[in-house]
């Protein structure tokens, strides 16, 4: 049976792993590869990597990891590649195919696309023919405005004129593999999922929804499942403040009757890296 | 050496990062001496079937594959695309004409009435045949990374050494002679997936 699943998201700012609250706050966390490496060899089932820098400068010289500087944010992806054996997404400022093209040679797998896609939805339909529906996800950044649930463009800086289930339905027309929904309200807030939001969404296409934004405690994930209809359910926060959070979000899920990838005990125990 | 067969789709990155991580030698090339040098091709794939098709014919390779999988025998894994290029033809985006090394068509998932998401995307069990020299002794269920619209349709099923239920029942992984093919990422499964790649560096 396919398998629910759940992705860590972690978001990147100029080069460094931050945490987000209301797509606004950003707290710094660190280097960004030491924590694929602990996510990968924790039985995650994906992970999506999403770049909100404002402009395209990454610097990681100060960080005190095994890590060469990079320049770019290709090279970020070239070295998490390395060693995440799991399906890779990454979505930020994505504005052409021969970026998708770049960013799928340096080892993702498939690509979130959310600004571009509004100003030019055609341009989901040409990604799809080109690299497959499967490698394009569309990011839909969401906030409530006098109860009525609003998209938004630019990491949740500029209010749009789509209508939410509409512009799901035609994202999915325009040949999306899958949604990557986030609520602006929610994120960062620990608050759990706006399941009505997830649920109005997921119900109205038949390609998958990935839930994010909201989730402070383990059984949020399971609200994403069972009250939002979510075929995935992703988060930052939990997984980088929370010691082998994967492990015990999947033994919250499996409790609760949820069909999720077993744990693997030593999910990378091939490899001939002595660390694992 | 292994020969990833680069035709400018796939996420070669993400194979040569598995091989790499199993030490085992291999090259992404589309150069025919290369291929022909090589003791066995990995042929991987994301994307479009007919632009599978069509990078193939542009780039002058099938000739060469042809060669050397079906006159030399050379063993060749075919991964998610590959598998379905591998196959008689495809109704992705109209008919079109395949490698022809599988008697199989390439069907798209239709599921009229139920809930049932398409793509298929998720880890899914595989009920596995032990006997297949790519597979582990990791059990008869093992699970693995799926992320497609379109399956085999096999004719012979005593080519199927493994079985995958979405909506029904569909082949997850062959074997023809020295033809092996999955329909899922094995450099995506984890420890099971590297698994197979491991065991076909064996074969």
């Amino acid at each position: 049976m396919l398998k629910k699943r759940l992705i860590p998201c972690l978001f990147l700012k100029n080069g460094h792993l931050v945490r987000s609250e209301k797509f606004s706050y950003h707290q710094l966390l660190g280097d960004p590869l030491h924590q694929v490496e602990r996510i990968n060899s924790w039985s995650a089932d994906e992970l999506i990597y999403i770049d909100i820098s404002d402009v395209k400068e990454y610097d990681l010289r100060r960080s005190d990891m095994k890590v060469k500087r990079m320049s770019d944010i290709y090279e970020i992806i070239s070295e998490v590649s390395k060693t995440c054996f799991i399906p890779l997404s990454f979505g930020g400022n994505i504005k052409t195919l021969d970026e998708i093209r770049e960013i799928l040679k340096r080892g993702a797998d498939k690509v979130v696309v959310n600004t571009i896609a509004i100003e030019n939805p055609n341009f989901i339909t040409e990604g799809a023919a080109k690299f497959g529906s499967q490698c394009i996800i569309v990011g839909i950044d969401v906030k409530k405005e006098n109860g009525e649930y609003k998209v938004y463009s630019h990491h949740g800086k500029t209010l749009t004129d789509k209508n939410l289930v509409s512009w799901a339905k035609e994202v999915e027309h325009l040949g999306a593999g899958e949604i990557f929904l986030n609520s602006i309200d929610r994120d960062g807030t620990g608050m759990g999922y706006d399941t009505y939001l997830i649920k109005s969404v997921a119900d109205a296409v038949k390609i998958p929804v990935i839930a994010c934004g909201g989730v402070g405690v383990f059984e949020h994930f399971i609200e994403g499942f069972v009250d939002g209809n979510a075929s995935a359910v992703a988060a930052g926060n939990i997984f980088n403040y929370t010691e082998n959070s994967v492990i015990r979000a999947k033994k919250t899920l499996k409790k609760a009757g949820i069909e999720i990838r077993d744990i693997v005990k030593n999910p990378t125990k091939s490899l001939n890296n002595p660390k694992f | 050496m292994i020969a990833i067969i680069d035709y400018g789709l796939g996420n070669l990155r993400s194979i040569s990062n598995a091989l790499t991580s199993l030490n085992i030698a291999h090259e992404i090339t589309n150069n025919p001496s290369k291929i022909e040098k090589a003791d066995k091709l990995i042929l991987p794939g994301v994307g479009a079937f007919k632009t599978g098709m069509k990078n193939l014919r542009d780039l002058g390779v099938i000739d060469i594959l042809n060669k050397e999988v079906l006159t030399k025998k050379k063993p060749v894994l075919g991964i998610c695309l590959g598998m379905q290029l591998m196959c008689q033809k495809s109704y992705e985006g109209g008919v079109c004409d395949g490698l022809g090394w599988i008697d199989a068509e390439v069907v798209k998932f239709n599921f009229p009435g139920n809930n049932l998401r398409i793509p298929h995307v998720g880890w899914n069990d595989t009920k596995c045949d032990s006997s297949c020299p790519i597979l582990s002794s990791a059990g008869e269920k093992q699970t693995f990374y799926f992320v497609h619209s379109y399956y085999p349709n096999i004719s012979d099923p005593s080519i199927i050494k493994g079985v995958c239920n979405y909506g029904h029942d569909f082949c997850a992984i062959l074997q023809k002679d020295n033809i092996f093919a999955t329909q899922f990422h094995p450099e995506k499964s984890q420890y099971e997936g590297l698994e197979i790649l491991r065991k076909f560096n064996e074969v």
